[in-house]
């Protein structure tokens, strides 16, 4: 594998980029007999400006909000060709290209029951073109669309659920994993592709020109988000909460200081108890806290 | 076989013949039939397509580009608004040289809505590298698929196809077909066979990024095929006319009594069977009138029309679509046609007819005849109804 790899050193992806590392795990973990279809977005262009490409597999691009769509056609020939019990179909976007302008597509794929994993890389804003605000754009981000100022301290409305949207289609797997815990990644994405259907993975994929952390913080500062409840790691099966990474809380205020996205906030403690009631509702949910 | 059917039955009959790996397609009248047979042929195993029942035309597009690029023969069919939400799937298409075969059930485009045909919606996706072919008939209709995917398929084009049909009027009309038989299509239609694919056995990346030193060589490309393909639709004309016994010149334009004419139509699709009926008309009374119909509107075949109409001394160019603001979109190519050209009509006068399903009459086919005179006229509308412009600005 080393001297084969599926996702190859060379590409342009920004030093500290949560991203780089996740989709090499992923491609990694679902092995050589996999086709990717890939959204526009940070990935597409990093890893396959022309004449080169980091992909060891077959790759396609078509549009920003499509590759849900793509894959199903990819998948659709591959069952007429006799070929889709032998190959795997990754569908990939970021959060903006999946859960904004491609949940109409995405949700087309769950729906029809297409055998395909689709794997959103979160970093919650639109990176590859300046970091604008997403839908999956947490409360009181600092972006360019949602900048903070005399009034107003961000992002006006919470994280889109997207994996819960993709639960209530009634698909067999979703889970959300984290650039922090690379492990995790590779497990899930073995797990997802052992089973058939539609399978959904969110990625928590920190970005230091969009977060504005120091290059190599970003496994610290993808920790530090689950470790706070603010993203917690789950995995639904057939619709029931079937495993979650339990933590012993920490407070907010430490991811929110690791990052330049959130400095508006620390002298502002009623907004940092607002973001803690969103950490505490996640760790009620989802009973994330380790019991003693 | 001959049987009489319904344009849109007729469509899916010669579509399984050209067996598709791949089918996707959303709802959207007029295109309906067309999609609701093929899925009843999968349904009953007369068809062994995959059929994908997609949420959108966006993504029954990206469906098929999907499935084309995995190596497959796909099939598609829209109408207006549907060809619309497609629309940058069907640029994308074009740019990945994907042999993407669809069927546009030609509609009027909101707003205001309405379902009833003119040519609006294809025309307006003229610039997107896809071969537009305009089906006067429903003989026409089903022959052009065979084409469709004969042309797109060719090496030396990878190309995708719209095969045009003017909704209701060729799609849910009934007409005496011969539907190809199965053996025959075979020895036209060879199995598709992929020059890129996406196959684990053989990574390659498809749709990079080009940036300024990479992305202007594959518009020209594109351009520089779609000129050479004029030359191959002369060539796949005389294959086809073999196999299944048809008469077809060329797929580029069809000249109707324009020898000695003195006044000539050009117009595109079904309107040319109505104008076919005035110019017999008049010939009989001894007037000098005929017919150019264009069949192949991308690439537009200007030096077939120069040749044409060169010593034709009156043109007429009847659209059914419109360029707001502008000249008439055929009539543009028209006069491009004839420009800085020491031959030519003296007066190519440009006319409007048709929009929204308005019915094109015997007499409206009168009318520009009348009209077509010393004096060039542009975007000059027929069959206006004055009363109504009056209501509207108070008058």
């Amino acid at each position: 594998m080393e001297n084969n790899p599926l996702f190859k050193s060379g590409h342009t992806a920004c030093a500290g980029c949560g991203q780089a590392i996740a989709a090499r795990l992923v491609i990694e973990a679902a092995g050589a007999n996999t086709i990717v279809v890939n959204n526009t977005g940070c990935l597409e262009v990093f890893s396959t400006k022309y004449p080169e490409t980091a992909w060891g597999v077959p790759w396609i691009h078509s549009l920003f909000e499509n590759s849900a769509a793509v894959a199903s056609g990819v998948e659709a020939a591959l069952k007429y060709l006799g070929k889709k019990d032998v190959t795997n179909v990754i569908a990939q976007g970021g959060d903006g290209s999946t859960g904004d302008i491609g949940l109409q597509a995405l949700s087309g794929m769950l729906e029809r029951g297409h055998d395909i994993l689709y794997v959103c890389y979160d970093n919650e804003a639109y990176m590859n073109t300046g970091v604008q605000r997403s839908g999956l754009t947490p409360f009181d981000t600092n972006t360019s669309t949602s900048p903070a100022g005399a009034k107003s301290s961000g992002n006006l409305r919470p994280k889109k659920a997207v994996p819960e949207i993709c639960v209530a289609h009634g698909i067999p797997y979703v889970a959300t994993a984290s650039a922090g815990f690379p492990m995790d990644i590779t497990r899930k994405v073995k797990k997802a592709i052992s089973i058939k259907g539609p399978k959904y993975i969110q990625i928590h994929v920190p970005c230091p020109l969009g977060w504005r952390y120091e290059t190599n913080q970003m496994l610290p500062v993808a920790k530090l988000a689950v470790d706070t409840g603010l993203y917690p790691l789950f995995e639904y099966e057939n619709g029931i909460l079937a495993a979650r990474k339990q933590i012993t809380p920490k407070p907010v205020e430490e991811y929110l200081k690791s990052q330049g996205r959130f400095k508006h906030l620390l002298n502002n403690p009623e907004e940092i108890k607002k973001i803690q009631e969103i950490a505490d509702n996640n760790i009620k949910k989802y009973g994330l806290k380790v019991e003693a | 076989m001959k049987e009489f059917l319904e344009g849109s039955h007729a469509i899916a009959e010669i579509v399984k013949a050209c067996k598709p790996g791949v089918i996707s397609a959303y709802p959207i009248t007029p295109q309906t039939h067309i999609v609701e047979d093929l899925a009843t042929m999968v349904a009953n195993g007369e068809l062994t397509s995959q059929f994908v029942n997609v949420e959108s035309e966006h993504s029954a597009a990206s469906v098929v580009l999907g499935a084309s690029a995995t190596g497959v023969r796909v099939y598609t069919a829209t109408s207006s608004q549907g060809l619309f939400y497609m629309q940058e799937v069907v640029f994308n298409i074009a740019g990945m040289r994907l042999p993407v075969v669809m069927t546009c059930a030609n509609r009027a485009v909101s707003a205001p809505i309405n379902i009833w045909n003119d040519q609006q919606d294809s025309i307006s996706l003229r610039d997107s590298g896809w071969f537009q072919i305009y089906a006067e008939d429903n003989q026409e209709a089903v022959d052009f698929h065979l084409i469709a995917y004969r042309l797109a398929e060719d090496k030396r084009v990878m190309l995708p196809v719209m095969v045009c049909m003017d909704g209701f009027i060729l799609t849910h009309g009934m007409e005496t077909v011969d539907i190809p038989e199965q053996d025959k299509v075979k020895k036209f239609l060879p199995d598709y066979n992929a020059l890129y694919k996406l196959d684990t056995a053989h990574p390659i990346s498809m749709g990079l990024l080009a940036d300024p030193n990479y992305y202007m060589e594959t518009r020209f490309a594109i351009q520089e095929t779609m000129q050479e393909s004029i030359g191959y639709l002369a060539d796949i004309s005389k294959k086809f006319n073999t196999v299944f016994g048809r008469d077809y010149k060329d797929f580029l334009v069809e000249e109707y009594q324009i020898k000695d004419a003195e006044k000539v139509i050009v117009a595109m699709g079904s309107v040319c069977g109505t104008i076919k009926e005035v110019v017999d008309e008049q010939r009989a009374k001894g007037k000098k009138v005929g017919l150019l119909r264009i069949i192949t509107y991308r690439p537009f075949p200007y030096a077939r029309v120069y040749e044409a109409l060169k010593d034709i001394p009156k043109v007429a160019v009847l659209d059914k679509a419109v360029s707001l603001g502008a000249y008439a979109p055929i009539a543009v190519e028209l006069k491009a046609a004839f420009y800085g050209k020491k031959k030519g009509p003296k007066v190519i006068s440009s006319f409007v007819a048709g929009l929204g399903g308005r019915d094109i009459t015997l007499e409206s086919i009168h009318e520009v005849f009348r009209r077509l005179t010393v004096k060039e006229v542009n975007s000059d509308f027929i069959d206006l109804k004055p009363e109504l412009l009056k209501e509207e600005y108070g008058e």
